[in-house]
């Protein structure tokens, strides 16, 4: 049997193919953009054809992500809040308390010994905390979000952003650069600010899993992370996946959705 | 929303209201006092008094969404993002001249001869009434309370009732009138009547299904707020009672197939009620019970000792009390609504009345072993609100109860 998950995410879809063991057959990431739907669509033909089956091979799929009420053939849905969390519990055993930082939302996610979630918390209605606020920083300093952990890198000072929001970073950055500090040092700053956001969020304590498309892109945020922690933080399979991923366990384990998909809750897929 | 039959009662009743208040202001039929919601409105009423509350004014450019409009205005004339929205909306409609009192016939805000606010709540509702009194050059007077009671005392009732009596010469002047013992008893009276009924009305939520929601509780404690020591508010509440008693007999619910019950603490927000209620009922969740709603119930009101007793009721309050009184208080509505969880809500430029900035949902919920939701947003500055977030929110925190019943059945076997 195979099962699928599709991540309706606000800058990425991902899609994941699973077999009954949740063996990993397939998975594909491609821009959200404006149509949600679309994308859902082109995620979840890419994972089938790196899984190398078809959906009538698929015996159910469900769906998760900002946008999970936008992906029509989906047998049923769950948020990205508990999919972080099944996914990264299906790696790491509990009690554990997941950080998932997405290109606009960032939250943390605690569980109990068995895998229950016991609460958790979102950003504020802000991109401070957020892969945004990377993308604007790398916008400063002129350089592809991509190459952003490689220029830090190479910092050799430590600096501190201290301005609560985005843009109010994005100016005192360019006092900073005015005032002769190197761009690796600003974009090391850049993952330092951000990790502070994140971890005034709520306690990170027993096991910390790291997922989400920034972590998967931004090992310097990891080590960060465990900084600030004191501790290990553990980066499971797939980190930018992960959310699809336990959308597919749920397709599984065929999880009762409380929403609008309930109504449709079938685990059954033509 | 449950659709209610008392609600063309409620309409009737408030639109009444509205435009007695109207009238006593633009044709000086009686004289006109503001008051915060919980200053000594059964004083005012004993004086004659037409009794106006701009925060029921301040919540209804809330529920119009009209709030964010008018507030840049009172933000430019120096009243920061950061206070209380009320003030700003209110302020700011003043300001543009415009007020949903219009669709009554009137030319706005009535205005006041005399402003009585009681600081039991925060200190902008004092700051918001003197900048009327600047305006019309008429005056503020109040009632300064103490903050954060473990317990009220002897000596803080006293404190206040001496408060209360040294406004009555003001109050007397200008409106031209003595005070009368028996006028003020009866409000009191009234008062006591209409918070009984209204703390009934609510206890029918207690059994479940219930057949109202915290939702439906803003709305119809419309009355509650604006008639408080008037007869129309007991007189509504009577039929609202009966409506609701009646429902619950037949076990009609008001979330269809009510399968969570939750408690919300803090703040409504105005311009997301109706979506907020839809969603939590997409989910057949009934939020039954609140902290905001229980706010208007006043069960030490007493028409034997006036005085003492609407000073002693003021302090009671949720809001005037500590952390430690707060928390038992939740407590004790958790166990008397039987709910699976609490929702707090972070009111941005509320923080007087958000219970979230001082740790205690985590520590409520490790004392009650129920879990809790923080929903960041505002009473009426929507750009503080983010419906993807909320949603998110709202559906992960019931997944997370659903999820925590199954385990607990499967446990049973």
């Amino acid at each position: 049997m195979r099962y699928a998950g599709v991540d309706s995410g606000s800058w990425n879809t991902k899609a994941v193919v699973i077999d009954t063991d949740a063996r990993v057959l397939g998975t594909r990431v491609v821009r959200s953009g404006a149509d949600l739907a679309g994308a859902a669509t082109r995620a979840y033909d890419g994972a089938l054809e790196h899984a190398g089956c078809a959906r009538a091979d698929i015996a159910a799929v469900w769906a998760t992500g900002f946008g999970r009420h936008s992906v029509a053939f989906a047998d049923g849905s769950r948020t990205e809040l508990d999919c972080h969390a099944r996914g990264a519990a299906h790696y790491v055993p509990g009690p554990l308390t997941v950080v998932d930082v997405g290109g606009q939302d960032a939250k943390v996610i605690r569980m109990d010994a068995g895998g229950q979630r016991l609460s958790h918390r979102m950003n504020r209605k802000c991109a401070a905390g957020t892969g945004s606020f990377l993308d604007e920083i790398a916008l400063r300093l002129g350089v592809a979000i991509e190459t952003l952990d490689m220029l830090a890198a190479g910092s050799n000072e430590e600096l501190e952003l201290s301005s609560f929001c985005t843009v109010f970073a994005g100016t005192e950055l360019l006092t900073l650069i005015r005032n002769g500090k190197q761009p690796a040092d600003l974009a090391m700053a850049a993952y330092r600010s951000l990790v502070k956001r994140i971890v005034a969020m709520d306690v990170l304590d027993g096991r910390v899993a790291a997922t989400g498309g920034v972590i998967a892109h931004h090992p310097a945020m990891v080590r960060l992370l465990a900084e600030q922690v004191r501790g290990e933080i553990i980066v499971p399979p797939h980190p930018q996946e992960m959310g699809a991923f336990g959308a597919a366990l749920a397709a599984r384990d065929g999880a009762a959705a409380v929403g609008p998909a309930a109504a449709t809750g079938g685990t059954a897929h033509g | 929303m449950t659709t209610l039959a008392s609600t063309a009662a409620l309409k009737a009743t408030m639109d009444a209201y509205y435009r007695d208040v109207g009238d006593a202001a633009e044709h000086k039929t009686a004289p006109v006092a503001w008051c915060t919601s919980v200053g000594p409105a059964e004083l005012l009423r004993a004086l004659g008094y037409r009794v106006f509350f701009p925060e029921n004014h301040a919540a209804m450019l809330g529920a119009a969404r009209t709030a964010n409009r008018y507030m840049p205005l009172a933000h430019a004339h120096g009243y920061s993002q950061e206070i209380c929205s009320y003030l700003t909306s209110d302020i700011g409609a003043y300001l543009a001249g415009e007020s949903p009192m219009q669709a009554y016939g009137l030319s706005g805000t009535p205005r006041a001869d005399v402003l009585v606010f009681n600081t039991n709540q925060c200190r902008d509702v004092r700051d918001w009434f003197e900048w009327y009194g600047r305006r019309w050059n008429v005056p503020v007077v109040g009632i300064r309370s103490p903050r954060a009671l473990e317990e009220v005392t002897d000596d803080d009732v006293d404190a206040i009732t001496r408060q209360i009596e040294r406004l009555v010469p003001t109050l007397e002047s200008v409106a031209g009138t003595r005070l009368d013992a028996g006028r003020l008893a009866e409000a009191v009276r009234r008062s006591r009547e209409c918070s009984d009924l209204w703390e009934r009305v609510l206890h029918t939520a207690a059994q479940s299904p219930a057949p109202l929601t915290f939702f439906d509780g803003t709305v119809h404690m419309g009355p509650a707020v604006v008639l408080r020591g008037a007869e129309e508010a007991v007189a509504y509440y009577r039929t609202l009672l009966g409506e609701l008693e009646q429902r619950a007999g037949e076990g009609n619910a008001a979330v269809s197939g009510e399968s969570f019950r939750l408690y919300w603490d803090g703040m409504p927000i105005w311009g997301r009620l109706r979506a907020l209620s839809n969603l939590f009922a997409e989910f057949r969740t009934a939020v039954v019970a609140s902290t905001y709603c229980n706010s208007w119930i006043f069960s030490t009101l007493d028409p034997a000792d006036p005085m003492h007793s609407m000073a002693r009721a003021s302090l009671e309050l949720f809001i005037v009390r500590s952390e430690q009184a707060k928390e038992d208080y939740i407590a004790r509505m958790i166990e008397e609504y039987h709910v699976d969880g609490i929702v707090f809500h972070d009111c941005r430029t509320c923080p007087n009345n958000t219970n979230t900035r001082y740790g205690m949902p985590r520590r409520l919920s490790d004392r009650l072993g129920l879990p809790s939701l923080v929903l960041d947003g505002d009473v009426n500055d929507l750009r503080c609100v983010s419906d993807e977030q909320a949603r998110t929110n709202v559906e992960g925190f019931v997944e997370q109860i659903a999820d925590a019943r199954v385990a607990v059945r499967g446990a049973q076997g």
